[in-house]
């Protein structure tokens, strides 16, 4: 079991290293660096200054040599100013050194956000945070429900309940977050007015009014998934010889289906729920964007408008290892809930 | 002056009878299936279920709207009638005549006839963008599941990388106007067109190896028409100017195919190592069969019933994702009437007018809701057999 999880970590890293450095190479390409000179400069800046600010910060140094320094393998230098030798900071807004150092993700620091005027840091983790609460609330709505529609559904296969929900859940899976955001904004905001439309002020404080519909617009999406697993699975463990066995014994059909068939049909919908975080990432991002709410995947959006190359990376940095880490959870917890399953 | 309207009756009648072409379509096709189903096989069992009912009846609804885009909409998709913007749905547009039946959007555009138009560009990528994915997928998890091994965890490996993006951050690096200055699109296009014109050869090559008659002309007909296909798709260059793809949809196009190509990799693969086990496989290994004709004309065939499933909500997926391109406002042109952009376009001005939102949200959703439909009544079907 050990070596398994520390072999995964080591994919991991791997995988890692290699898609921060694709992302490095896209966001380094000739006309996002341009489009990112042009948006730091003045307006109207002549093509030789433009090149000048890119040389002087940095931009212009070896590919490799540049994704070391992002790492923090190799020193990040500040501008020397050619005649003089005098040296000032890169970027004044995020306090760097005068002096070249090393300072790269390796030592904690993810770097400069060009758009935002700070840190890295100062902006990402913060919108981690409101993301994560947006996560939560998700979470609690989405899992509840889809366990529960998938195990109404299934443990009577072909029964009219079971029918109705099907669809349903097939229904929701083919909505995707534009659809059903716009669907529930008219419906809760401009028609019934019951429910604010925007969530920009959730970031001041979530209320039913203002959180409910990114909350509902996000789970909607999942649950239909959820449900579907859920339901497949409660079929084959209702067709199980210790199902009819426990029926056969006299035990009446509802603590049939709450002690024996609901814990071992719900090993396969952890998977899939842990599976989820991923398509969850894209939906965060439309959902945020939809209802302007300041989390990870408006800062995500915004950073990859304007070509803010650290803040980028840094969001899918943060966003891979979301997805890998929720994969290695979901193995180790199957393994862990399944006895019959062994990793080696 | 004053804007005329017709009755809301009007329009639900209105809107019924410009769909014309597409009810005629869909009672010739319906009704051959009814009389013939028995003999059409795994088509013809969808007609079981109303499950499968319901879902070949959208898919069809929308095949048709999109080939007779055209005779449908009153109106061209890009015209701005300047009187007309912002009209609640049954406006009377005053020089045609012709009505605005579900309104017009803040440019002043037909919305009814953009939302027909967008089904064209929503039927013309999302199937041939998963029949590229299909190709590239198989192509390459055949190999990955039968020879395991190395080539195995090399290409898992890769399938894993792309997987382990977020669909959204690879388009935001994949899709952006400074990307076309550069090979990249070009360079996937080049790599990614290739893998139907080898898996075709391949396919002829392995069965036909001891037919020369037959497979010098399937061969022929493979490498001229994947040429000819290949040339105008990848370089634009076309002798015959009839292939033709815009350089930001050929932009779009490749990026679907790479976020969806790793999904089939891994179904692929994990059907092959199933049925690799199985004692037909086997049987083929010891007549001496080659590896590939094994692949290809023994697992492949064997495996078309999940992989047909995948396709259907493949199909639908991409959809989806085109769009959340449109959503963003990335790759295709801001004036396009395809769903995904109609959807952002209305989104933003929500608080005053909800008519220009609702069309293109329901056409999308009920697109991939009969996809999602087919697809569920097809797993059905082959899981009696």
């Amino acid at each position: 079991m050990f070596s398994f999880i520390a072999r995964r970590i080591g994919t991991i890293l791997l995988t890692m290293l290699c898609l921060t450095l694709v992302v490095f190479f896209l966001v380094n390409l000739e006309p996002n660096l341009k489009k990112l000179a042009i948006s730091q400069t003045e307006m109207h800046t002549p093509a030789d200054q433009l090149e000048s600010w890119l040389v002087n910060h940095g931009y212009r140094q070896n590919f490799f040599v540049r994704y070391g320094q992002w790492l923090g393998v190799f020193p990040k230098h500040p501008i020397t100013d050619p005649a003089t030798g005098k040296t000032t900071q890169r970027f004044s807004f995020c306090n760097d050194p005068v002096e070249s150092t090393f300072s790269g993700v390796l030592q904690g620091d993810f770097g400069c956000s060009t758009k935002f005027k700070t840190t890295v840091a100062a902006k990402l983790f913060p919108a981690l945070g409101a993301t994560g609460l947006l996560m939560f609330w998700v979470l609690a709505v989405m899992v509840p429900i889809s366990l529960l529609i998938g195990i109404l559904a299934g443990m009577r296969e072909g029964s009219r309940t079971d029918r109705v929900l099907s669809v349903a859940s097939i229904a929701s899976t083919a909505t995707p977050e534009y659809v059903s955001g716009v669907i529930f904004t008219v419906i809760f905001a401009s028609w019934l007015g019951w429910l604010n439309g925007s969530a920009a002020s959730a970031s001041q404080g979530i209320t039913f009014y203002n959180f409910t519909l990114p909350v509902i617009t996000l789970a909607i999406y999942g649950i239909g998934y959820i449900a579907r697993m859920t339901r497949a699975s409660m079929v084959e463990v209702m067709t199980q010889q210790y199902i009819r066995t426990a029926r056969l014994k006299g035990l009446s059909f509802s603590s049939v289906v709450i002690k024996h068939a609901l814990r071992n049909a719900l090993i396969a919908p952890f998977t899939v729920i842990m599976l989820q975080f991923p398509w969850l990432l894209t939906g965060v991002v439309i959902v945020e964007v939809m209802f302007r709410y300041q989390g990870f995947g408006y800062t995500l959006v915004e950073a990859a408008g304007n070509n803010d190359i650290d803040l980028l990376l840094g969001c899918s940095l943060v966003s891979v290892f979301i997805v890998l880490i929720t994969q290695l959870i979901s193995d180790v917890g199957y393994a862990f809930l399944n006895p019959r399953i062994r990793v080696q | 002056m004053q804007t005329e309207y017709i009755s809301a009756f009007d329009v639900v009648i209105g809107v019924l009878w410009r769909f014309w072409p597409v009810w005629v379509g869909l009672i010739l096709v319906m009704g051959a299936s009814f009389s013939y189903k028995k003999r059409l096989g795994l088509y013809g069992q969808l007609f079981d279920s109303g499950v499968g009912i319901a879902g070949v009846f959208i898919c069809l609804f929308w095949l048709f709207t999109a080939i007779f885009a055209s005779t449908i909409s009153p109106f061209d998709p890009l015209a701005q009638v300047s009187v007309m913007k912002d009209t609640l749905p049954g406006a009377i547009e005053p020089a045609s005549k012709l009505v605005y039946y579900f309104g017009g959007d803040k440019l002043a555009r037909d919305v009814f006839s953009r939302m027909v138009y967008g089904s064209q560009i929503v039927l013309i990528i999302a199937p041939a963008a998963t029949g590229f994915a299909l190709m590239v997928g198989i192509t390459l998890g055949l190999p990955a599941g039968y020879y395991g091994g190395k080539i195995d965890t090399l290409l898992s490996f890769l399938a894993n990388l792309v997987l382990a993006f977020p669909v959204i951050l690879l388009f935001y690096l994949l899709v952006t106007p400074g990307i076309m200055d550069t090979p990249i699109p070009y360079g996937m296009a080049g790599l990614f067109f290739l893998f139907p014109i080898i898996f075709f050869s391949v396919l002829f090559w392995t069965r036909y190896k001891n037919r020369p008659d037959r497979l010098y002309i399937l061969l022929g007909i493979t490498l001229v028409v994947g040429g000819w296909i290949y040339t105008g798709l990848v370089f634009d260059k076309d002798p015959l100017k009839i292939v033709h793809i815009d350089p930001n949809q050929l932009n779009i196009f490749v990026a679907v195919v790479f976020a969806s190509s790793p999904g089939v990799f891994r179904i692929v693969r994990g059907l092959t190592m199933d049925i690799k086990t199985r004692d037909y496989v086997a049987a083929a290994q010891t007549r001496g069969e080659s590896p590939w004709y094994i692949m290809l004309w023994e697992i492949l065939p064997n495996a078309r019933g999940p992989l047909i499933v995948d396709a259907c909500l493949r199909i639908g997926y991409t959809t989806i994702l085109l769009g959340t391109l449109g959503y963003f406002g990335l790759g295709l042109a801001p004036e396009s009437p395809d769903w995904g952009t109609a959807i952002k376009d209305a989104s933003r001005l929500l608080r005053s007018f909800i008519h220009p939102a609702l069309p293109p949200t329901i056409a999308l959703m009920s697109f991939v809701l009969g996809l999602n439909l087919l697809a569920d009544s097809l797993r059905e079907q082959s899981m009696k057999d």
